[in-house]
């Protein structure tokens, strides 16, 4: 990659599989679990943490060395209030459906744990262009897997991607459903994006088995 | 015979042996171990053992079921005829329960339920098995017979299969297989199947054979259970449907075998009796139970629920008659003292039984969308299960450095660790 160099690569690449924020640190799991039923949801927020978490990276690494280390989580927050209320606004003017769907979860970033833990961990510590990458790289990290859930999620338990019926009509009982295929009600409830996460979890440690911590 | 009898058991060897050290290892030792005794002796450790092993403990479970599976059988084809033909008024086992016609529908129905919930079930076992280079466990036996029993007999067979794969995969074998599962697996399959496709599990046409195929038309006939009844607030009289006595011999509709209490009793004893299941956890979920339903008729007696409470119909029922009907018995006998995902201490087991009565009385009774409750009730206590024992060891401990404090002079140089060290070894 002649853009970037070896290690600033890294700091995409490596929150996408190895060192992924949902699957290895385990952070952002509430947004994860609420969310995910639908796939459209899934994307928004993910491109809305994208923005939130790139952003507050470059915003905290600049701003590192003026900050007094006592109050800096009082700061943190305020910077991603201020870019988590931009893309509430956002969102209600452009595309208010949806903001109605991601109702409070939109509004919730702000607690992401993944957030906070990329400004603590690495935007304090580093310069705003590396910081900027990692910000986009972890959240692609935190999108991929949100996306992935939200497809299974909505194509098991609605029979649609993006809304759009791709199994056929449940009602009038068209393409797959006419076989006697049901939806499965399982998967639109919270419960099963848990364990949804927990098989990629389970299929990523199998395939890399120094992922697995000892214990 | 005896003569071909033993050459399937030669060929069984043979391919075992030839078989020893690969993949497919685990899958052909199954084979012969549980068709015949095993040929090896142990090869290091303790030589005797004991013949009470794992594989004998689920026979007997087994056994204990099939009396309760044949009656289902019948019961699926007695159902569905007196649902259309109206019941017969003057009811004789012989004539209208024991026939073949009702048997053939249980041969129908019942059977296929059978067969894909083993078959499905031990493939998945050994496909783990083999993947992870462990031996076949004994585990999903019983699993394989229960499921069957505890849903509704329309269920269609692919939803089954799907259950069942989610079911031993992510209740059992993500935990490291039998013995490590938290969670019962039976009762995991029909939690998610109740999750999952409720129109199936739940409401009051699926509990009759072709109930659902014929709603809406002429031949429209009614399956709803009693509790389903009771729930609805119809009215607190089922005998003009139901007598007591078809209740505890379960001439009512219901899950595939949950009906018979009678049978189940008679499992139940055996179970005891064999040493197999645990009588504490039976006893103290039978209290539970009568307790819950105790208080719940009290409040109706003393007038703070009135008959337009949606409530009602379910509070006013006798307290006792809540072990006659829907899954309770079913539960305590067979699926409450799964010995892997119950309390393990004495005492533990009391408190475990008590509470799976007692709340699946209540969420009978209080969630009108659940009419069945006892499911939800073992699965939560089976989460519970391991805190109940550690505060009862925890509580054992403290009696014990208690009682070890008083009799005994400590040695001046002992700190209250060591203290406790030594009496948890007393």
């Amino acid at each position: 990659m002649a853009l970037l160099s070896k290690k600033d690569a890294n700091l995409i690449l490596d929150p996408l599989a190895d060192n992924n924020p949902i699957t290895i640190q385990v952070l952002g799991i509430c947004s994860a679990l609420a969310i995910t039923a639908e796939l459209k949801a899934s994307v928004v927020m993910a491109i809305s943490v994208l923005f939130v978490l790139a952003m507050g990276n470059v915003v905290i690494s600049l701003m590192r060395n003026i900050i007094p280390s006592k109050i800096r989580i009082i700061v943190q927050l305020i910077v991603v209030a201020a870019l988590v209320i931009i893309v509430d606004q956002v969102l209600k003017a452009y595309a208010y459906e949806l903001s109605k769907t991601l109702s409070v979860f939109v509004g919730l970033i702000i607690t992401n744990c993944i957030i906070m833990g990329r400004f603590e961990a690495f935007a304090l510590a580093n310069g705003p262009w590396k910081s900027f990458l990692d910000g986009i790289g972890n959240s692609l990290g935190y999108g991929i897997i949100l996306i992935i859930v939200g497809f299974f999620r909505e194509l098991l338990g609605s029979g649609t991607l993006f809304g759009f019926p791709v199994l056929g009509n449940p009602i009038t009982k068209t393409g797959l459903y006419a076989t006697g295929y049901e939806n499965n009600g399982f998967m639109i409830i919270p419960p099963a994006a848990l364990i949804v996460v927990g098989i990629i979890i389970w299929i990523q440690r199998s395939r890399n088995r120094a992922l697995i911590e000892d214990n | 015979m005896s003569d071909k009898r033993l050459t399937f058991k030669k060929r069984l060897h043979i391919l075992k042996h030839h078989y020893r050290d690969k993949k497919m290892a685990p899958a052909f030792n199954a084979l012969h171990t549980f068709l015949y005794a095993p040929d090896e002796t142990t090869h290091s450790g303790s030589h005797v053992r004991g013949a009470d092993d794992l594989k004998r403990t689920m026979n007997t479970v087994i056994m204990a079921l099939v009396p309760v599976l044949l009656f289902s059988m019948f019961n699926a084809g007695y159902q569905h005829f007196s649902a259309i033909n109206d019941f017969p008024t003057d009811f004789s086992v012989m004539e209208h329960f024991l026939t073949w016609d009702n048997f053939w529908i249980g041969i129908v129905k019942v059977l296929p339920l059978l067969a894909v919930s083993y078959g499905v079930g031990l493939l998945v076992e050994f496909i783990f098995a083999v993947i992870k280079g462990h031996e076949v466990e004994e585990g999903y036996l019983v699993t394989g017979i229960l499921v069957p029993l505890i849903v509704p007999i329309d269920t269609p067979l692919w939803m089954l299969a799907v259950a069942v794969v989610f079911g031993v995969v992510i209740g059992k074998e993500v935990f490291g297989g039998t013995g490590m599962n938290i969670l019962n697996p039976a009762l995991t399959i029909r939690a998610f199947l109740f999750f999952a496709y409720p129109t199936w599990m739940s409401g009051d046409k699926v509990w009759v054979h072709e109930a659902v195929e014929r709603a809406g038309t002429a031949d429209a006939i009614s399956g709803e259970t009693v509790l389903g009844y009771l729930a609805q607030n119809k009215g607190t009289e089922m005998s003009s449907i139901y007598d007591l006595w078809d209740m505890f011999f379960g001439f009512i509709p219901g899950s595939v075998g949950e009906t018979s209490t009678f049978l189940i009793l008679l499992g139940g004893l055996f179970l005891v009796f064999s040493k197999i299941a645990s009588w504490r956890i039976m006893l103290s979920a039978v209290i539970g139970s009568l307790v819950m339903g105790f208080i719940f008729n009290m409040v109706v007696d003393a007038g703070i629920i009135g008959e337009t409470s949606k409530f009602y119909g379910l509070m006013s029922f006798e307290y006792w008659q809540h072990l006659l009907v829907g899954g309770l018995a079913f539960g305590i006998v067979y699926m409450a003292t799964d010995p892997v995902t119950g309390a393990q201490t004495n005492r533990g087991k009391w408190v475990y039984g008590f509470f799976i009565g007692f709340l699946s009385v209540m969420i009978r009774v209080f969630n009108p969308a659940y009419p069945e409750g006892v499911f939800l009730a073992i699965l939560l206590m089976n989460v519970f299960a391991p805190t109940i024992d550690h505060y009862v060891i925890r509580g054992n401990v403290n009696r014990r450095l208690k009682r070890f404090k008083n009799a005994t002079i400590l040695p001046k140089d002992s700190d209250s660790k060591a203290a406790e060290l030594k009496a948890e070894t007393v």
